[in-house]
This record gives C-alpha cells, structure tokens and sequence, in this order.
C-alpha cells in the first residue's frame, strides 16, 4: 500500500452507527495515520492539515466485510478478478472480503495463497483474506496443509461453495485446527440429495418440472456440521444457510451454549422460489431462491440473531455460461454491490432490524467470526470505514457493476441506501460520484 | 396426388398468442378456441389426410434436441398439410456439437426466415427462453418435465370427440407424474376445462404437493379405477430416471398396469389413453390397448389436428402483429 497518499481525516456531522461500542449517535471522527483516533475529537485535537468530509445526513460505519465471496482468479478470470471484484465489494461498501478458495487451481498451497494477497496488494480495491482449502485440491479426501496456510495468512478454511461431504475429515479437521485458533466454514449440502437439482424443491418445482434441491439435503448437513463442533470444540461456521430445518438447528445447539456462527445471502432474505416461473437463470443462485415461509424465517432469524452474519454470496459467472438454458447455466449472480442495499431495503426498510443490527450483521459479527480486523471504530483499530446515504433510491442495472458479472437476481430491482465513501485504512477507495447516474 | 384447395376457414378474432408455450398460462376460452378450430380442420382436410393451402408460401423449423419421432413427424405433417414447407434440425451433428448455444442455433434457423420455430429440448422453460428472443412463433414440442402442450391439446380433443363435453369427467393420469410433461400439461388444461383430475402413481413419482395444489392424488389404481370416465397411462421414462422409484418393473405392472382384470372394474364406457409411445405389459397390456375402449391410435391423428390448429393461429397473431408494428403494408 502506498503510504504517502494517506490523510488525516475528519468526517464531521455524522450518525456514527457502531455495534461494537453500542454507539449509534451524532458525532465526529477524527482518523489519522490510517486509524481511528478519535470519536468527537476536541478543535484543538484536529490537526490543521486534516482532510475534512461532510457527512451530513449519513451513516458512518465500520466498513462491511464479507465472508465469502468468489473472486475467481487464477482460472477464471472470465467471471470475475482479484481486481473487478475487490473494486466491487468498495462499491458495495466493502472494506474488506475473504475469498473462496475455489480458484483453478485452488487455494491449498502456501503459493496460492501468496499469489490472492500480492494481487489484491496490487489491486488496491477493498482488502482481500484469503480462506484457504479445508481439504487437497477441494477433493474432500485429504486434509490441506492448514499450518502451511494459515502461516501464509489464510484467515480460514473451507471447500465452499462445495460442501464438506466427507465426516471424517470434516471431525479431524476441526480438532486440528484448534491449534491454530482458525475457524472452519461450511457451506451444507448433503451432495447426493441436491445432485441434479436446480432451485428449491417445492410446489414451483413441481410445476415447473424442474429438478429439485430439497431443503433435507442442507439439513441433514448442518445437523452433522453443529454435532461434530460440539464433540470437537471446534470452530465452526456454518453458511450460508437457507432452510427452516438449518435456523432450527442452529438456534438449538446455540441455546445449548454451543459456539456455532451461521450466515445468510441477502437474496435469501428478500426473494422466493416464485421467481423462477420466468425460467431466468438470473434467479438460478446459490443456495436457492427458497419458498416464501423459509424467506420468512431467515428474516427472523437474522433479527434474533441465531443467525449471526450476512455474507454476499458472491458467485460470479461470465455472461455467456448465465446465457445458456436454465440446467446449463451455472448457480451464481453477482452481489457485493446489492448486498448492503438489499439489507437497507428489506431489513431496515420493513423494521425487522435497526441500523445498529445491520452493521453488526454486516461487519462486527463477520470480523468476529473470521478474526479479521474491522468491524469497529473504536479509536485505534484500522479506519476501514463505510458512509451511507440511508435515503438513496436507485434501481439495480447489473450492466454498471464494476463486477464482472452482470447477473443479479436483483437487477431491475429498487432499492434503498447505498455506500458513498468506502475507506480502507484512512484512503477514501470509493466515491459514488453523481455522474455515474447510479442515484435517482 | 391431392391438390391444395382454398379453405372455408374464419380465423378467431380473440386470438393474439404468437407463442404456444404452455397450457397453464391459457384461459379456458383460449383453449377451447385451439380445440374448435382443430376440429374444424380436421375436418376441413377430411381427417387430417388431405393438404389444403391455408399456410402455402411460409416455412416450419422443427428445432429438436432430444430424440423424437411422432411429434415431430406430427408436426412436419401439420405443416404440410395445411401447404407450409418444413425444415428439419436436430442437435445431432449440428452446430450445437460444436459449442454453439441453443439460442443462437435458434436465431440462426430464424435468419433463414421460418414462420415458426417448433422446439423440443431436455430443460424446462427452454422455449420461454426462446420466445424472448426470437420474432417468429415459437411453438413447445416439450420442454424437460415442464410442459408439452400440443399433446394436452390432442388428448383432450379426443376426450370432447368422444363426450362432448370435458366438464364434469373423471380423468386420471396415471405413472411416471414426476418426470412427464404430458401429465403437467393435461393436469392444465383439464382442470381449465372442468375436469376432476386425478394424479395416481407410487408416492416416489407422484408428490404429496399436488394436493397442497388443489389436485387428488391416489397410490392405489384399483380404488379410484370405479369413478373414472378416463384414464390416461403415461409412460415410465426410465431416461429421465436418476435412481429407479420402485423395486422392479414387475412390480410396478402388478400394481398400476392397465390389464383386463382391471378393466373389468372400469366403467363402461371409460376411455383408455396413452400419449405413447407405449410399452406393452409395464403401463398397459395388449388386450387393453388393441382394446375397443383404447383410443390411442386416434390420438395420434388428432395430434395432427391440435398442431395444425396451432401453427394457423399463432402466424395468424404474428401477422396481426406484424401489420400492426409497421405502417408499411408492404412488409
């Protein structure tokens, strides 16, 4: 990082919204050198040299950070890369991503590894943690080298978006790991249930003739995935998850004093099954678009907090594979840029959280999960911060991302609150600037 | 040789689909309309043997990825009966082999200036797709296990051939519900018209959901053989089948074949159906289907009929259309 172009900064009438100090109040913040130095600095605190940004109207936050996002790259660079994507995820208010390890080849070497976080360094975009294979080659039969990895700084282990489908290894791994204080992610799928399968098992498939993805396939997996955290004292993550069965289970093992986290995709939080009637493979996402009483519960349990994080679910796939018919094109969408927005809209827009719980949604409880630093403004931490403009309206048009991938189950929608100003250790990365039209 | 004679024919002035994609998104009077006017050129070419001219000049593309042969020679000789040329393509040895998506092979046939791309393919919502994207008609051979539409239509003009009316009947399909678009699109379109349907196979092809649906669903042939006016026996798609939903074949005959036994418990007058191709002595016996109530074989003529009926009235809307978006009469 170039250290030369880092101001002081000081963003002035703001609504600093931070759930790790429980702040949600009008305030100044004075960051200098790259960290938060100060809530409500005196005059005399202001160095004179300070940049000074006016947030009148604004949320100012600790800046998003994503659990899992595919950035593709090495392999598929038609999709998306280090570089579009960790662009993208400032735009969506992004201060930071972990990334899939579901590259080609992937991530299970110590070089893999190196080569994310060089690019990344590179790419300047929102700051990249690398999730390193849970198993070699993502083949599910031998442990990767996770003291290797996470001495080259993967933050994180897991095969996702594949599911874990051997037990054994799944157990072993999270005894291992232990030692390393690093957390496992699963994202469950009992593969045999779900092979072939298309969207959500239900009364839309049944008409539509469409295969199926039962929601028993991701129960079953997340009632082994909390059973073996629990005999294992392991860290687990388990998401993104989208079934009635998986929030039950969850919400179980967790009032049982088990430390099991779970995450959910925003478009999990706001569409139904019902939208693949229009056989649009926009809609053919990961996991499925689920019928409307799931939707419902997810809602819920992302508000009581069983559900304890939203991840973007960031699958970007190339135009031309999402153009091919519905069994062809592959589960994915773009979606760091709609996140936050979908959040506002459907969250906070219909009162089922208040800002205090989005960000923590969003950013305290993912720097938590993953151990990563972010997630807070206390004075000190790295001033990776996010500004939103809670009253923007604008309408989703996939083909100004800045992703690659211009397939969003929520193109065409309208949504409420977008990011202004992504800042990543001091650097304002990110402006919405008016010209892009992106506001209405 | 026949020779194409002008028709006595007047084209549905309520009649503005370009597309025939599924029965589920047509009225109940749209599909009646398809129904009349089937018969009436049915009749027109003496049951469906003789050409008449009414779509002389314009080309069908019948555009098939999956195997077929009576739907796609129904609709070849739809076309040719009422004077339209056709063109024939299949995914075998086609450029589909050679990477090209369906879509741009169908925008290709449609460059060559056909009236109707006619389509069959493994994945549902296929010709939805299709019909975004092309200008010309776009007519469903089958899509997947979603909906074939031409085969609900042929199946319930033999039903009103032979009753009059399909209000009020008793209609069962019967098999493989899971994997077939015949049972989707006769599931549409009979209860559109006023039948009672039934959904009969074995709880691993038919799901506990048709009833969250609003449909009775049976696992035992023989209760609800007494009530039904028709049954309808669709065929075990062994191909579409990933793991197999019952022990045996064996099995299955005893339980839900269509012998003489069980037609001794069957009314009267019931009719037996299947949209073929048939196998003898899983879903149906010979006895039974060389039977005097089995009326398969007229189901295929009335194919003809159904498909017929469809390509006239869907260029009939194109055309409206077309004269409607431009000025100049002459485009």
């Amino acid at each position: 990082m170039n250290e030369t172009v880092k101001r002081d900064l000081l963003i002035e009438n703001a609504r600093l919204v931070d759930p790790s100090q429980d702040l949600d109040c009008s305030a100044r913040l004075l960051v200098i050198n790259g960290c938060v130095s100060k809530i409500d600095p005196t005059d005399q605190e202001i160095p004179a040299t300070c940049e000074r940004l006016d947030a009148k109207g604004k949320i100012v936050a600790p800046g998003l950070i994503d659990l899992g996002a595919e950035l593709r790259e090495p392999g598929n660079e038609e999709d998306e890369t280090i570089e579009s994507g960790s662009h993208a995820a400032l735009a969506g208010g992004f201060t930071s991503v972990l990334c899939c390890s579901s590259t080609r080849p992937c991530i299970d070497s110590p070089g893999a590894v190196e080569f994310v976080r060089q690019k990344a360094t590179k790419a300047r975009g929102a700051r990249v943690h690398v999730i390193g294979c849970l198993s070699k080659g993502r083949e599910g039969e031998q442990m990767a080298e996770l003291g290797l990895l996470s001495v080259a700084g993967a933050v994180a282990f897991s095969d996702a978006p594949k599911s874990m489908p051997n037990d054994a290894l799944l157990k072993r791994a999270l005894e291992y790991c232990r030692m390393f204080d690093l957390p496992i992610f699963d994202r469950p799928e009992v593969p045999e249930l779900a092979e072939g399968g298309m969207m959500h098992d239900g009364q839309v498939s049944l008409l539509l003739g469409l295969k199926g993805l039962p929601t028993e396939a991701e129960d079953l997996a997340v009632a082994r995935d909390v059973r073996l955290a629990e005999a294992t004292e392991g860290r687990l993550h388990v998401g993104p998850v989208s079934t009635m069965g998986a929030v039950d289970m969850i919400r179980r093992v967790k009032s049982r004093g088990i430390d099991v986290t779970a995450s959910v995709c925003p478009h999990n939080l706001c569409l139904s099954d019902v939208k693949l009637r229009s056989f649009d493979s926009k809609y053919k996402v990961h996991p499925p678009l689920r019928s409307e009483k799931h939707v419902e519960t997810l809602r819920n349990a992302l508000a009581d907090g069983t559900i304890d994080a939203i991840q973007s679910g960031h699958m970007p796939r190339s135009r031309e594979k999402k153009m091919d018919d519905l069994d062809l094109s592959p589960f994915g969408g773009s979606a760091l840029e709609t996140t936050l927005a979908t959040t506002i809209t459907y969250m906070i827009g219909e009162q089922l959280i208040d800002w205090k719980t989005a960000i923590n949604r969003l950013s305290t409880a993912p720097a938590r999960i993953a151990g990563v630093p972010g997630g807070t403004l206390k004075p000190g931490a790295p001033a990776d911060i996010v500004i939103i403009d809670p009253d923007a309206t604008w309408m989703v048009d996939a083909t100004r991302f800045r992703s690659h991938c211009i397939s969003s189950p929520l193109d065409g929608h309208s949504l409420q609150g977008r990011a202004t100003h992504t800042i990543v250790g001091g650097e304002i990365r990110y402006r919405l600037t008016p010209d892009l039209g992106h506001i209405a | 040789m026949s020779t194409a004679v002008q028709p006595d024919i007047e084209f549905p002035k309520h009649w503005h689909r370009r597309h025939l994609l599924d029965l589920e998104s047509l009225s109940s009077d749209e599909i009646s309309t398809i129904l009349d006017v089937a018969q009436q050129l049915k009749d027109l070419t003496q049951g469906c043997r003789h050409k008449i001219s009414l779509l002389a000049g314009k080309t069908c593309a019948n555009l098939f990825f999956e195997n077929s042969t009576r739907t796609r020679n129904s609709f070849s000789l739809a076309a040719k009966r009422l004077g339209a040329d056709t063109v024939e393509f299949s995914s075998v040895g086609s450029s589909v082999a050679k990477g090209e998506t369906f879509v741009d092979t169908a925008k290709t046939i449609e460059a060559m200036g056909v009236e109707w791309v006619v389509t069959r393919h493994g994945t549902p919502g296929t010709p939805h797709l299709l019909s975004r994207e092309l200008d010309c008609c776009v007519l469903n051979a089958g899509d997947g296990p979603h909906g074939h539409p031409t085969q609900g239509l042929l199946d319930m003009l033999t039903i009103k051939q032979h009753r009059g009316d399909i209000k009020g009947l008793t209609v069962a399909l019967v098999g493989d519900i899971a994997h077939s678009r015949t049972a989707r699109s006769n599931i549409w379109g009979l209860s559109k018209l006023g039948a009672h349907v039934i959904i009969c196979g074995p709880p691993t092809l038919v799901s506990p959901r048709w009833v969250e649906l609003g449909f009775e669903v049976a696992h035992h042939l023989d209760d609800i053989l007494p009530r039904c006016d028709v049954l309808n026996l669709l065929r075990i798609q062994f191909e579409r089948q990933r793991a197999r939903p019952f022990p045996s074949v064996h099995e299955y005959a005893a339980l839900y074949a269509m012998n003489g036994a069980r037609m001794r418990k069957a009314k009267d007058d019931i009719l037996i159906m299947a949209p073929g191709p048939i196998n003898r002595g899983v879903e149906i016996t010979p006895e039974v289907a060389d039977g005097p109530h089995s009326v398969i074989l007229e189901q295929v003529t009335n194919g003809i009929a159904v498909r017929m009926a469809a390509l006239w009235l869907l260029s009939g809307a194109n055309e409206r259309a077309r004269s409607n978006t431009t000025s100049s009469p002459a485009d």
